[in-house]
């Protein structure tokens, strides 16, 4: 019986070309620009750590004084307070962060000096964000407590100097310092690179540089702060600075803590566990207020508005043109049903059910769809493709997974369905005797 | 012309009409809302920055010995200058467009920064020469002299020892409204405060740093000695010899400090990566309405089509009894017109909502409401251009048609 209505279907769209033809179109360019933006979307607004974000959070403290940080405790800790929280070990894993740009040479390769991100960092980093390496490990725990020269880079970093041999062992020199390198990473592509995520609420919605790529050297914190010393900047201060650069006495919040906590009971007593600091660093007379906030990664994502309002504000005119689209086919679906009343009054006179001209005509809207849906499916290609040469950090993300791949398919021809639903409706509701008159 | 037969004849196509009035309803909310992102965005992309933008190029020198950083820079600046065809140069901390941040609140008085609002301002720091270099035009008072730059040594805090301050015409609006900034004092924290010696025109700030639009303009300048914080060079020239100084700046200064990362650029690649993201968004909304309005006229031609082709024997008899071409096109023309009115009247309401609810939701202003008339007035002159060729075919139609069955 289907053979039979695709045979109907196939004719009837061959008897006008152009108006099939402009139903395709219609159809895969609508599909294609929904699903190129639904894909950016789907990556730029994805958990960055599936699995274990849930589990993972970012507590804030307050050392600002009276009447300074209005909305809530600033957006990163000052030293103290972070090493304080981390020498504490509350939390199943703890990782303290700060960023800077270092100068990387390398002595047994002859290339221009280079400045890289650098992000200095505790030992728990690598295990609590699953990072993953190709050559070598993490440091150790001995290597940090003894202030061990020791570095990890990115396989990108290892790719241009060491053009991706094994290269733990060798020797960068970091500023001044001769690092040795103890692991390198596989391709890590976090998005977005969620634990650098901060000041998103002052950014007017450009966030697309939350999408960069992660650092190409991680060094032990406080090494790391020993061998970039003078490069560290504040994220902000409130108060002078003696000797800029140096930061760790600084009236300044520069230093991320993220911490995991693998059960609700953990994470109230985190929360009780920060807030008691507070009080106590109040009573000091360090603190002046005892706010506090821990958002889990999910939550400070969100915070941060993370997803550029540009890609959120193209999804939704993507979808208004998608519709505009199916109002298109809808319309011409309708009115070639009709024209074809007497042909379907013949077809209904002769026994046909109206199930059956139901169904052969959203078999004709269900061909337009599965063709419009290659077009559509082509067009996304083309769209991501076009995304990718756009110059925002997060345009090599833009991919097709078989996910998204089966997605637009699937969207394609649910939407000729649709939007063939009323058409076919409408056919089927065409009274025999009346047609057969006027024939 | 009588309008009655043509709503009769709608009556009857009620679904198919009411289709096209969506879809052109929708066509037209969505190109009002995306003409104005456009205007908003080339806008943005084109607020004054008054600094020479086409004779400047930046050479940023990292990794030097920072103590011998401070020793560089005249050193520096003196073989830049030897460059054939540059006419001024100077040392800066950051370049406007150039995304690396160096921002202070600036107050009117001391111990403001906590009970009042304070603006975010972009802090620029520069050695002698920096006015010239940048190409700063002075709007009220003077620039620095030399002792003022030669007493400003970098002190705590990152900030100038020095007295003097330069600040643009917004931000002195922002911090003394409706009165001379000259002379007036700028507090940066509560032990630094310059005096206002010069007001120069608005000059862009290296990020946006959530203060909006206005505060895209708010910056102060503080002159300052040589110092490590002044690693980037200016280099201007005439626009047609950077390419050559940016080149031999940057090899000069690869020579000279032969362990440094030096990088430079001119200041129209500074800008146009600022702009990128804007660029390309501006590029897809006006892709979006190209496309869009192709498939909404397409609709309206194949729909339009069909009806004629349904029509073929009224048309015919109405030949027969003395309709001329004319008739018959005007009956489309106004059949097509009509839809369009109800299309565009519900999308000027559903235009207007999109805006409140991007507004609510998204950085975007007030559409102001012109831009819904216009795109009204586009959408009707599509419907016409579209409904041309159909109407054609309609008044082709021979009146024999009418005698004819089927």
């Amino acid at each position: 019986m289907f053979a039979y209505y695709l045979d109907l279907a196939l004719r009837s769209l061959k008897r006008n070309k152009v108006l099939t033809a402009l139903m395709i179109l219609a159809i895969a360019v609508g599909i294609g620009a929904s699903m190129t933006t639904l894909t950016v979307m789907h990556l730029l607004s994805g958990d960055p750590l599936p699995g274990r974000s849930q589990q993972i959070f970012y507590p804030q403290v307050d050392a600002t004084p009276a009447g300074y940080a209005k909305g809530g405790p600033l957006d990163m800790l000052d030293y103290h307070s972070a090493v304080d929280l981390w020498s504490a070990h509350r939390a199943d894993r703890q990782a303290l962060i700060a960023n800077s740009e270092v100068k990387v040479r390398t002595p047994d390769v002859s290339l221009p000096p280079l400045m890289v991100p650098m992000l200095a960092t505790t030992s728990d980093f690598f295990a609590m964000f699953k990072v993953p390496f190709r050559y070598g490990s993490a440091w150790t725990a001995a290597d940090a407590a003894s202030r061990a020269r020791v570095a990890v880079i990115s396989s990108d970093l290892n790719d241009r100097l060491f053009g991706g041999a094994d290269s733990v062992g060798k020797i960068l020199r970091l500023k001044d310092s001769d690092v040795r390198i103890v692991g390198v990473l596989q391709t890590w592509r976090p998005s977005p690179l969620f634990y650098d995520v901060r000041a998103g609420r002052f950014a007017e919605g450009q966030t697309s540089s939350f999408y960069d790529k992660p650092e190409d050297v991680f060094m032990p914190f406080f090494s790391g702060l020993e061998v970039n010393a003078g490069n560290f900047w504040q994220f902000t201060c409130w108060g002078k600075v003696a000797t800029p650069g140096h930061l760790q006495d600084a009236p300044c919040v520069w230093v991320a803590l993220w911490v995991q906590l693998d059960d609700a009971t953990k994470v109230a007593d985190y929360r009780a566990f920060i807030a008691s600091y507070a009080q106590q660093q109040k009573a000091l007379g360090r603190f002046a207020s005892t706010q506090t906030r821990m958002p889990s990664l999910m939550q400070w994502l969100v915070f941060n508005h993370v997803v550029p309002s540009d890609v959120k504000l193209q999804t939704w005119l993507a979808f208004a043109f998608l519709a505009i689209c199916l109002f298109n086919v809808i319309g011409l679906l309708l009115a070639k049903f009709l024209r074809r009343s007497s042909e379907i009054g013949v077809r209904r006179a002769l026994g046909a059910s109206r199930g059956a001209i139901f169904a052969q005509c959203l078999v004709e809207a269900g061909v337009v769809g599965v063709v419009g849906g290659i077009g559509g499916w082509l067009r996304t290609l083309t769209g991501l493709w076009l995304v990718r040469r756009q110059p925002v950090e997060y345009a090599d993300l833009a991919h097709l997974d078989l996910g998204m791949f089966g997605l637009t398919f699937a969207v394609a021809v649910a939407a000729s369905l649709a939007a063939g639903f009323l058409p076919a409706l409408r056919a089927s509701g065409v009274a025999p005797a009346l047609q057969l008159k006027t024939l | 012309m009588d309008i009655r037969p043509i709503f009769a004849a709608l009556r009857k196509h009620r679904i198919p009409a009411g289709l096209i009035v969506l879809e052109i309803a929708l066509a037209c909310a969505v190109l009002c809302n995306a003409v104005f992102m456009i205007g908003q965005r080339i806008g943005e992309m084109h607020v004054p920055n008054a600094i020479d933008e086409a004779g400047i190029v930046d050479i940023t020198v990292q990794g030097t010995d920072p103590k011998l950083a401070a020793a560089d820079v005249p050193r520096n600046l003196a073989a830049l200058r030897e460059i054939p065809g540059v006419t001024a140069v100077a040392a800066v901390n950051i370049v406007p467009l150039s995304q690396s941040g160096w921002n202070s609140n600036v107050a009117t008085g001391p111990g403001e920064l906590l009970k009042k609002n304070t603006p975010n301002v972009a802090q620029y720091l520069f050695s002698r020469g920096g006015p010239e270099a940048l190409g700063m035009r002075l709007l009220r008072g003077r620039f620095f002299d030399d002792a003022e730059y030669a007493d400003s040594q970098l002190g705590v805090s990152y900030l100038p020892g020095g007295h003097v301050a330069l600040v643009t015409q917004s931000l002195a609006e922002r911090l003394w409204p409706g009165q001379s900034a000259l002379g007036k004092q700028a507090w940066i924290g509560d032990d630094n405060h310059y005096t206002v010696v010069g007001v120069v025109a608005d000059i862009l700030r290296p990020d946006r740093n959530g203060e909006g639009a206005a505060g895209f303009h708010w910056a102060i300048f503080l002159p300052l000695s040589p110092a490590s914080v002044l690693n980037t060079y200016i280099v201007r020239s005439n626009p047609g010899d950077r390419g050559r100084v940016l080149r031999d700046g940057i090899r000069k200064l690869e020579a000279l400090s032969p362990n440094a990362v030096v990088k430079g650029q001119t200041f129209t690649e500074v800008r146009d990566k600022f702009f990128a993201d804007t660029r390309s968004m501006v590029g897809m909304l006006a892709l979006v309405c190209v496309v869009m309005l192709a498939v909404t006229a397409f609709g309206i031609v194949g729909l339009t089509s069909f009806w004629v082709g349904q029509r073929r024997r009224q048309i015919g008899i109405r030949r027969a009894l003395g309709a001329t071409r004319g008739h018959i096109m005007r009956y489309f023309q106004t059949e097509n017109f009509l839809l369009t009115a109800a299309g565009v009247l519900l999308g000027m309401a559903l235009a207007f909502g999109i805006n409140v609810y991007l507004m609510q939701h998204y950085e975007l202003q007030r559409m102001p409401m012109y831009y819904l008339p216009a795109g009204a007035i586009a959408l009707w002159l599509l419907g016409q251009l579209a409904v041309i060729g159909p109407a054609r075919r309609a008044a082709a139609v021979p009146p024999v048609v009418a005698t004819r069955s089927g």
